[in-house]
């Protein structure tokens, strides 16, 4: 009789909880489906942006040459969109409510509106897609104007935006009412605080999206009549370059996660991991400077100012990150005893659990292969050497596949079991699939950059200018790099296919995991603090990450001044 | 745990080791090594972007860079009816990007330097120069003003690395820098 009398926004179910017997976390149902949902959704994106990835680079091996030219464009659009929007962004929204509701073990905020923007989402990434397959909106996923793409591709990724947003909402919304039903104690978890890092830059990039495409997509409706080249590009970036800093927080917080659930490691400093998220906020704003470092117009002065206090900063914020995540890891690695020598704990880590390989993978080829790079490609004078040029694929393969993809796919193998209550299938192959794909895109990320010292451009049918009125005949050794670029290219597909196999296999067809027992093929995680203190000062002593800091510290300073002395030789501008 | 709330609540005033302090000293010093080395090259350095750049209407800087070319014209590039230019040494030399071409071809002195302005007719182009290694993004609407002196001589590509439609891999142009 009192249910009748309630309003239906009042009788709302009590969360149901279930309790996973692997890591003893607690996984409330709601939370439990949308992650689910946006992770399959997630990995769709991936299996048919890598088609489309893989069918470009085979295009631009000269020797196979796989598309017609119009194709290959069409193709290259769709690929940028599937997987550095599309795949990206579902899956952080799916670490978004693991990293609310499941680590602060509470119930998700607004289960409904959560799904309203999950079905805006998925009904925008369709949209937009269609958009670009019925080919007239081949306009790269950048859409620079005045090229003009169709009404609906733009809508497509406003409404995309806004889902995403919603997304954002709902995850601040669970941290409120997790702290208000006091789910947890004391301070959220440093990987909540990663996401949160995230959610927040994801506010202003979706504003700066906002801002850029609605006014686009008026204009290809005719409603206005002219959209300034520069400033798009100002606009666009102030969302295309923030949203890196969303997967750059999110990854890194998933190699926290990882690190904890696989080997009970633990932060060496709170404090020192958290101020490192907070540089991501607090000094990324102008990072869209950039991509306008050759462009007409704008000073040295402000392109200086900008690259350097908006990216060095943040750029710092990643190189903490990169030491006290292996830090964290050496650490918990000696307290369990393998602490002969400077490299016992890392020799005799777990290579065989996909997670870690992945998650380990993912922090060397992000710092050694994207970060270096972008640091040089993002100064004012050597991006002259490099802008647009194929070396700027090769960075992002670093620095979004090599380690924010890389990451994801990792932390699949722990979220799959936990979500989806099923074993690994096909465990043999899954240690196997983060080397595959990982030295795969390693190689893409290398032959890329090498072919763009060269000179190659990016987004270019066809470098042998065969249908062209002048013809530039590039080396050789341009050639090679896109050949072999072609071959790395195929061993990372067989890396992503096997990834996306083993998912959904297993979501399918994988052991049912029986509440309480059993646990998948890899290591038990430790349940619980196995670890004790060793937060503070003077406790630890960590030489093994004291010596790969210091290789990458000098293989950074090294890199970058090389690029100087090529730039050197280049004619004199001013 | 990362996954668990910090064991300490005060986090924030937890002491830090000096081994973090050390990395993050050196790291903060190479950026602002890195950021000097930028103000540095705009000092003692040779290459770097001009910042003179104007708002043009893109049929006026059209109607510019013909003028130019029948001024300074020598002769046709092979069979392609493009036009070869040969301005003095000093002068502002105009190059034009429109789908999908780089037109005219210029003939430069070696050592001499020239002021070169760059726009677009219509999409956005990317001026790369091969195998050099200058790339210059070009813009409808804005011209660019760059000083370039060429060091070497030869025949030199320019292609275009910014996407501009179907025809993109066919637009290429060329620069002879010729001894004198
Ligand atoms: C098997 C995996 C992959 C292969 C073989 C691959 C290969 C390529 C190649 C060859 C290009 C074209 C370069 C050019 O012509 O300009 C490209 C572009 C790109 N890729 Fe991938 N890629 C893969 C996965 C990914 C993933 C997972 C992401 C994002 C998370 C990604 C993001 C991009 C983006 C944003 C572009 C630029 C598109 C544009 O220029 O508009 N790729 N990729
Ligand atoms: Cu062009
Ligand atoms: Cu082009």
């Amino acid at each position: 009789m009192e249910a009748i009398a309630q309003s239906p926004a009042r009788a709302v179910k009590a969360p149901v909880f279930r309790i996973c017997s692997i890591t003893g976390l607690r996984v409330e149902a709601n939370a439990e489906m949308l992650i689910r949902a946006n992770a399959v959704v997630a990995v769709i994106f991936l299996a048919i942006g890598g088609l489309f990835g893989l069918s470009v680079a085979l295009t631009r091996w000269p020797a196979v040459h796989l598309l017609p030219a119009e194709w290959f464009y069409i193709a290259l659009t769709a690929h940028g969109a599937d997987v550095l929007l599309f795949w990206i962004l579902f899956f952080e929204v799916a670490v978004l409510y693991f990293a609310s509701s499941t680590l602060l073990n509470s119930r998700l905020a607004a289960p409904r509106i959560a799904w309203v923007g999950f079905a805006l989402m998925v009904v925008g990434a369709l949209m937009a897609n269609v958009a670009v397959l019925q080919g007239e909106s081949t306009v790269m996923f950048t859409s620079y104007p005045p090229m003009q793409a169709k009404p609906h591709f733009y809508l497509g990724l406003v409404l995309f935006a806004v889902g995403a947003l919603i997304a954002c909402m709902i995850f601040f919304a669970t941290l409120v009412i997790a702290k208000e039903e006091k789910t947890y104690e004391g301070s959220i978890p440093l990987v909540t605080f990663g996401a949160l890092t995230a959610a927040i830059i994801a506010v202003f990039t979706i504003a700066s999206g906002a801002i850029i495409l609605i006014p686009t997509f008026l204009w290809s409706v005719g409603l206005i009549s002219t959209i300034d080249p520069l400033t798009y590009k100002l606009v666009w970036w102030a969302m295309g370059h923030s949203s890196q800093q969303i997967n750059v927080s999110v990854h890194v917080a998933v190699w926290y996660a990882i690190v904890a659930m696989v080997l009970g490691a633990k932060p060496l400093s709170e404090k020192v991991s958290r101020m490192a998220f907070l540089m991501y906020i607090l000094f990324l704003q102008l990072a869209s400077a950039h991509h306008m470092l050759v462009e007409p117009g704008i000073s040295s002065e402000w392109k200086i100012f900008n690259t350097s206090y908006a990216l060095y900063l943040a750029v710092l914020g990643s190189l903490i990150h990169g030491m006290t995540v292996p830090g964290a890891i050496e650490a918990a690695q000696r307290k369990k005893g393998f602490s002969r020598g400077i490299f016992e704990w890392l020799r005799k880590a777990p290579w065989g659990n996909p997670a870690f390989a992945g998650m380990f993978l993912s922090l060397v080829m992000f710092g050694f292969i994207g970060g270096i790079s972008g640091v040089v490609l993002g100064t004012e004078q050597l991006n002259i050497l490099m802008h647009n040029t194929i070396y700027v694929p090769g960075h992002f393969h670093g620095t979004v596949v090599a380690g924010t993809t890389l990451a994801f796919m990792a932390v699949t193998y722990l979220l799959v079991p936990l979500y989806f209550k099923r074993e690994i299938i096909l465990p043999g192959l899954a240690r196997w699939q983060p080397y595959l794909f990982g030295f795969g895109v390693a190689g893409i990320s290398l032959f890329m950059m090498g072919a763009g010292t060269l000179g190659v451009p990016r987004r270019h049918w066809d470098i042998t200018f065969s249908d062209a009125q002048m013809v530039y005949s590039f080396s050789p050794a341009a050639f090679l790099m896109m050949t072999l670029n072609g071959i790395a290219a195929v061993i990372a597909s067989l890396g992503g296919i096997a990834y996306v196999v083993i998912v959904v296999g297993s979501i399918l067809f994988g052991k049912r995991i029986p509440d309480g027992k059993e646990r998948a093929p890899f290591e038990a995680p430790p349940v619980g603090n196995a670890v004790g203190q060793y937060g503070n000062a003077g406790t630890f002593h960590l030489p093994g990450t004291l010596v790969l800091v210091g290789v990458f510290f000098l293989s950074f300073v090294l890199y970058y001044y090389v690029n100087w002395k090529y730039l050197a030789q280049v004619w004199p501008l001013k | 745990m990362a996954i668990h709330p910090p064991v300490t609540r005060i986090w924030w005033r937890e002491p830090v080791a000096k081994m973090e302090i050390f990395w993050i000293a050196i790291a903060f010093a190479w950026g602002l090594v890195m950021f000097s080395t930028m103000v540095a090259w705009h000092i003692w350095g040779e290459q770097n972007l001009a910042n003179e750049a104007y708002r043009v209407n893109p049929e006026a800087y059209v109607a510019r860079v013909e003028a130019m070319a029948d001024k300074y014209k020598v002769r046709e590039e092979g069979d392609s009816g493009v036009p070869v230019v040969h301005p003095p040494p000093g002068s502002d030399v105009y190059l034009l990007a429109r789908l999908w071409q780089w037109w005219p071809v210029l003939e430069l002195e070696k050592g001499k330097s020239y002021r070169l302005h760059l726009s677009s007719a219509d999409w956005q182009h990317g001026f790369s120069l091969v195998p050099t290694n200058i790339n210059i993004q070009v813009h409808p609407g804005y011209e660019m003003v760059v000083t370039m002196r060429p060091s070497e001589s030869g025949t030199f590509g320019i292609i275009c690395n910014e996407f501009c439609g179907i025809g993109h891999h066919t637009m290429a142009g060329k620069i002879h820098v010729v001894d004198r």
